[in-house]
């Protein structure tokens, strides 16, 4: 464990926003007022409800609001984690055109962990299986071009756990 | 394992609950009715289907997705097990409350798990814990940048 801790980007949200997070995060209530009743729930004003979930959207604290697929149970049955060697002074270039990429979910810069992982750049390819998540990585090695200086996909076998994100108190 | 659920057994509305609507439902007072009113269906219709999709698993949820990183503190991190030990130490890292995701990959880095605490100290800490108690290396591999504008997941329907 040698790689620094990246001190805790400041959370914008209090007490309320939290209770909100906590009682959304398994979903919201499939009825007609949905807010309403998760209001009712926590003894807050509905209107209290939708303003603080559209600040943590303005804020980015909510990537978005919507059905949440399940890529797995939908036949994405091939997952992916491809990782990359790139040059660190053209990263932010290369990862935004990777994260852009519709089959990509996740792109992200990591710490290496030399010698055994000299990898600073991960995407997360989702296809139909193996082969088709090959061919996406292919896609992206041949956008990165000589910028790519080593990669590697490393396919799950099993998934031990897989809870939503839960805040411990 | 469940087959996988087969694009030809949904119905044009499910299709289109899932495939559109990953973003953007509506905050507002009705949020069903609005999209109801969009798709040209009941609002019944709209929170049954959705009731449907959840049940046979096609959607987890409807919604907000968290930044995570926002909210507290969180890293990846990867473990190299010897297969003889992979089940016992998964056990131990799956225990801890702090973490959400973990899985086996095909690396010599073998056990990939995330862990999520409410600040850095509170992580750190959990790290430790579970090299002390597993007996391995946790290499924490936090993201420093994210490159992905999610707009949701187009979903290929073949």
């Amino acid at each position: 464990m040698n790689a620094p801790l990246q001190p805790t980007r400041h959370a914008p949200i209090d007490t309320l926003d939290r209770q909100i997070i906590q009682a959304t995060q398994a979903g919201l209530p499939l009825t007609p007022r949905p807010y309403h009743q998760l209001a009712a729930h926590l003894g807050l004003e509905p209107e209290e409800v939708m303003r603080r979930l559209q600040r943590m959207q303005q804020r980015g604290i909510i990537r978005r609001i919507g059905a949440v697929p399940n890529h797995y149970a939908l036949g994405y049955r091939g997952n992916g984690m491809s990782v990359w060697d790139v040059p660190d002074e053209r990263i932010a270039q290369l990862g935004r055109r990777i994260g852009e990429l519709d089959f990509v979910s996740h792109c992200y810069q990591r710490p290496r962990h030399l010698p055994d992982w000299p990898y600073n750049l991960f995407a997360m390819v989702h296809g139909h299986d193996r082969d088709e998540v090959r061919d996406k990585v292919s896609i992206i090695a041949g956008l990165l071009g000589a910028d790519n200086r080593g990669h590697q996909i490393l396919f799950s076998t099993r998934i031990l756990k897989k809870s939503g994100l839960r805040l411990p108190t | 394992m469940r087959q996988p659920i087969e694009s030809t057994t949904l119905t044009p509305l499910q299709r289109s609950l899932l495939n559109d609507y990953q973003q953007g439902l509506p905050l507002s007072a009705t949020p069903f009715a609005d999209m109801a009113e969009q798709l040209g269906v009941s609002e019944q219709q709209v929170c049954d289907t959705l009731a449907q999709l959840q049940q046979q698993g096609a959607i987890s949820r409807v919604g907000p997705v968290f930044r995570t990183h926002s909210i507290g503190a969180s890293t990846l991190a990867a473990m190299a097990v010897e297969p003889a030990q992979l089940e016992a130490v998964a056990a131990i890292v799956s225990g801890f409350d702090e973490v959400n995701h973990n899985y086996e990959r095909e690396h010599a880095l073998n056990l990939w798990f995330v862990a999520t605490a409410p600040d850095a100290q509170h992580l750190a800490r959990t790290l430790r814990q579970i090299e002390q108690r597993s007996g391995h290396e946790v290499i924490a591999l936090p993201m420093l940048e994210d490159y992905h504008i999610d707009l949701g997941f187009e979903l290929q329907w073949t």
